[in-house]
């Protein structure tokens, strides 16, 4: 059934921010991936933001069991979330209560009525009624009774009263689609294809849909819908991709290039197990996935599969990584391929297991005993987890060498349309076992100093590595204090000299100018975002974004003399700026925030403007 | 291609590594019956992996002339573990002690054994930390006066061989070094089982907790102490195997005459037996032979069903190509937004 036979007048928009928020029981974040979709096919560019509690279920109607999932879709670039949402779905006080301080002033609210009762409010920690007291007064409030609205829609579906109640989401989803002129049909689909088990949850959720559009249309939800185009986005076939599917899917690709068997090992831990996840489900690749009995494990049997001639690799979050470290120096020491994926979370210890941060760098950089340099490679935003996955292994391959992969908890989980890359043009990856017994040493090296792979199976290649130093060709456990120079200082050289091949650094938008923001990883969208606009601004303004974290571009320092300022925002206290200082000598100053949460683009903003008209720098700026 | 036929010798198992154990350890004897088997098996050089982790007994892969990973501490069956569902044509070893295998690896021992990782697990148990110079180890009996326990140790140890069981291994044995022909039928019988099979090798450390094992294994009182297991065999023991063990009531055993010995049988699916035997304390005899041999598929081989059942089933896609594009793809032309 289509709504309207004539169609209301749009208002055209170039972008919005809506977010969906209720209890973690409320299928927030499906109703969010669900509108992400839609945006994704009709062609919108668009970036995810989705938040939620470490707890499954934390007591209902509580503050703490608030989920959030926010979305910026736009009819041109989009490279953050967005800082402050237009739309807020709120369903119930506890949601309204944490999200209402970011809806921006005039925003469009949609509320849960039934859900104010006074024992809800109380349980959310409001004194007075928000409905009543004045709260919500600069801002458009559409309250909505789901409890009644969704069981008069979906009678005689056939489910149960409370099946019917968890259909509230798909409401709320129907009402946000026609406030945004989507196409209701395609996601009607999708809904009988996601329930096809049960074809009367199917027919109750579409039900919910339809009833939620139909009530945006009757009451007149707003004096006109709006609409966004689709954006100018470079042709290709595109796919919406959050960070760990295409993390996974980034391994898959090395392994499949180069020819080698897959093997992830990992122990569930948040926010990295859809990785394991996702890898579960092919097993058509020449794909083993083992979930250990532990960090410590899931990491030894990807070495072990190293040395069996597979491509070894593990992944996990901080607190698992720190129990990795000591395997992480046998791969160093026996010089096998070894991907190591840290999605990294707030920390330390347990710390914010399902909230972003960036503080895991020193630990991958710095994090082991003896000299143990591992090449640290950082993805920027959910598509590039596959360019970065895909580099990481052909490093650890080339070069016989662990290397890490540093994603976080907002890359993880965010999504973004990804521009699927031609299969054909992705860089070789060869793995060049050794097969010649003639002159076969284990520890000789080639041109970029990496040592023969020579996998068990191989006749008369028959040799033992280990953790203790070996001799620098036999690989015979060797004590010589020269031979263990030679051979900390090799090792050190083999990672160095990654360097040496990497592309010139090519900062983003100004070549050179006042201020040049120097970020990692996740923080990629809104620093772009950020200097976007203060280029607007008549600011000159340039952005290099590190992929490689260690070793650094040989020429960042020559890049970086060209901007009178430095500013290195990170999620954390400082640890690319103390590490650049250290390894290059380059000063810079800090923009840090630690909440578990992303930069908002105008924090950014607001700082390199600041910087610019600043004579004196100091060396960590306040978050405006 | 297969190699050409040629009939290796021990020699052709020992590698040009000199051996660095203390004299008179019984790693030697270990080693030595260990290298004299590999050219019964049959089985290549090339095809063979030993995996270690940390302590004396773990020295044991760079001794052998084949391939060889000397991990850390208590890890091997955790990177054995990798190697052979990477590569399952391999026959894998693993060499460990009683506190790398136990203690600091004990954790990756029990899951290697319950997943039935095809692994040969040979654990040289001296009941004390050799390299490290003399600490008490999780199979030090209570009490025991040690560089670490100067007023003896308080904790209780484990029974290696009760644990594996609990752990669900598919092939639970004892041996000891002092005696050659007994070790060498046990490490063939482990050679020969498809799944995880867990060896308890009494090892004495000469330098640390010499004669540990005199009081059962000594030459002069070993018929009288030990109890040889013998599949199909009643449970006899004493020079002239005038004693054996019955069941008793209430599923406990029994000290008797050897007339009415119960039958050995490794293959019971029921522990409780194998359990009740592996548990006996002194002044019961000790076991030694195969307490249990069981045949269940591995891990290996599940995980390699799977990806051949996938194969068949054809569902999902197939090629790089088509895995990158599944899910709701969509195309933007020239153009496309302009309008
Ligand atoms: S310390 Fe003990 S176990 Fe270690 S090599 Fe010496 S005798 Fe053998």
């Amino acid at each position: 059934m289509t709504v309207s036979a004539a169609p209301r007048p749009h208002i055209d928009l170039q972008n919005a921010v809506v977010r969906f928020a209720g209890d973690s029981g409320d299928g927030m974040q499906l109703t969010g991936t669900e509108f992400t979709r839609e945006a994704a096919l009709y062609g919108n560019d668009l970036a995810t933001f989705p938040d939620y509690p470490a707890e499954i279920r934390a007591p209902a109607g509580t503050t703490a069991g608030v989920s959030g999932y926010q979305i910026q879709f736009a009819a041109h670039e989009v490279y953050s979330a967005g800082d402050q949402p237009d739309t807020l779905v709120a369903m119930n006080p506890a949601a309204l209560k944490v999200h209402l301080p970011d809806l921006k002033r005039g925003g469009l609210l949609i509320l849960n009525e039934a859900t104010f009762k006074q024992s809800d409010l109380d349980r959310a920690g409001w004194k007075t009624n928000p409905l009543t007291d004045g709260t919500l007064e600069n801002y458009q409030v559409i309250k909505v009774d789901f409890e009644h609205l969704v069981g008069k829609a979906v009678e005689g579906a056939g489910v149960s009263a409370k099946d019917a109640s968890r259909c509230k989401n798909f409401y709320a989803l129907g009402l946000v689609f026609w406030i945004y002129s989507r196409d209701i049909e395609r996601e009607e689909q999708a809904i009988r294809e996601r329930f096809k088990k049960s074809p009367p949850l199917a027919e109750a959720n579409v039900r919910a849909f339809k009833a939620g559009y139909n009530y945006g249309e009757t009451i007149e939800a707003l004096d006109a819908p709006y609409s966004i185009q689709p954006a100018r986005l470079k042709p290709g076939k595109y796919r919406n991709v959050t960070g760990n599917s295409a993390l996974a899917l980034g391994l898959i690709a090395a392994a499949q290039k180069a020819g080698l068997r897959l093997f992830y090992g990992s122990y569930p831990i948040t926010p990295a197990s859809d990785i394991l996840h996702e890898l579960s489900k092919y097993r058509r690749f020449q794909l083993t996935t083992f979930q250990a009995e532990d960090e410590i494990a899931a990491i030894s049997a990807a070495i072990g599969a190293s040395f069996a001639g597979a491509l070894g690799i593990t992944g996990s979050s901080g607190p698992g990584i720190a129990l990795k470290t000591e395997a992480m120096g046998l791969a160093l020491m026996t010089e096998l391929p070894l991907v190591i994926i840290n999605v990294q979370r707030g920390g330390p210890s347990t710390g914010l297991p399902t909230k972003t941060e960036q503080s895991d760098l020193f630990q991958a950089v710095y994090g082991r005993n003896g000299e143990c340099p591992i090449p640290v490679l950082a993805a920027r935003s959910p598509a590039d987890c596959f360019e970065t996955a895909y580099e990481a292994c052909r490093i650890a391959i080339d070069c016989r060498t662990p290397v890490i992969v540093l994603s976080d908890g907002s890359l993880a989980n965010g999504s973004e349309p990804w521009l699927l890359p031609d299969v054909n043009s992705l860089p070789k990856i060869e793995p060049d076992f050794a097969t010649d017994p003639a002159g076969f040493m284990p520890y000789k090296r080639d041109e970029k100093l990496a040592r023969p792979w020579a996998i068990p199976g191989t006749p008369g290649l028959e040799h033992r590595i280990g953790g203790l130093e070996k001799d620098a060709l036999t690989g015979n456990i060797s004590y010589d204090a020269h031979n263990h120079e030679k051979m900390v200082r090799t090792r050190a050289e083999k990672v160095r000299r990654i360097a040496d091949r990497l592309d010139p650094t090519e900062p983003f938008f100004d070549p050179e100018g006042e201020v040049l923001v120097i970020g990692w990883g996740g923080t990629y969208g809104s620093i772009t975002q950020a200097v976007i606009e203060a280029r607007q601004g008549g600011l000159k303004v340039g952005h290099v974004h590190l992929r490689h974290v260690f070793p650094l571009p040989n020429d960042l320092t020559d890049v970086a003399t060209r901007y009178r300022t430095v500013l290195v925002p990170e999620l954390n206290m400082g640890q690319l700026r103390l590490h650049i200082r250290g390894q290059l000598g380059l000063e810079s100053v800090g923009l840090n925030k630690i909440q578990g949460k992303p930069f908002h683009v105008a924090e950014i903003r607001s700082t390199i403007e600041s910087l610019a008209r600043r004579k004196h720098l100091p060396a960590e700026q306040e978050i405006a | 291609m297969s190699a050409p036929l040629v009939k290796l010798t021990k020699k052709d198992f020992v590698s040009d590594q000199e051996v660095r154990w203390c004299p008179g350890c019984a790693d030697f004897a270990i080693l030595a019956g260990v290298q004299k088997l590999m050219p019964e098996l049959g089985i290549a050089r090339e095809k063979t992996v030993f995996i270690s982790g940390i302590g004396c007994a773990s020295r044991f892969p760079y001794y052998m002339n084949t391939y060889g990973f000397h991990g850390i501490h208590g890890r091997a069956p955790a990177i054995a573990t990798g190697l052979k569902m990477a590569n399952p044509d391999l026959t894998v070893w693993v060499v460990t002690g009683d506190g790398d295998g136990l203690s600091i690896g004990g954790n990756h021992l029990i899951h290697a054994l319950r997943r039935n990782v095809d692994l040969k697990i040979l654990l040289f148990d001296n009941r004390i930390y050799g390299l490290t110079k003399g600490q008490a180890s999780p199979t030090s009996e209570l009490g025991k006066k040690t560089k670490s326990s100067p007023f003896g140790t308080v904790d209780r140890p484990f029974n290696p061989l009760t644990l594996a069981l609990g752990a669900g291994a598919t092939f639970v044995a004892r041996t000891t070094a002092n005696d050659m022909p007994h070790m060498s039928s046990v490490l063939k019988r482990a050679a020969a089982h498809k799944g995880a099979a867990f060896v308890e090798i009494w090892q004495n450390c000469v330098v640390f907790n010499d004669g540990a094992f005199d009081e059962w294994s000594e030459k002069d009182v070993r018929d009288e102490r030990l109890l040889k297991l013998e599949h199909g065999k009643p449970l006899m023991y004493g020079k002239s195997k005038d004693k054996g063990l019955r069941i008793g009531g209430g599923f406990t055993l029994e000290m008797g005459a050897a007339d009415g010995a119960v039958v050995h049988d490794e293959s019971r699916d029921n522990l409780s037996l194998a359990l009740a035997l592996a548990a006996l304390e002194p002044p019961w005899p000790q076991v030694m032979g195969v307490l249990r041999a069981v045949d269940l598929p591995t891990v290996d081989q599940l995980a390699r069903e799977q990806e051949r059942e996938a194969e068949k089933a054809t569902r999902g896609p197939a090629t790089l190509e088509a895995l990158l594009q599944s899910g709701d793809t969509w195309d933007v032309t020239a153009g496309a937004g302009d309008a």
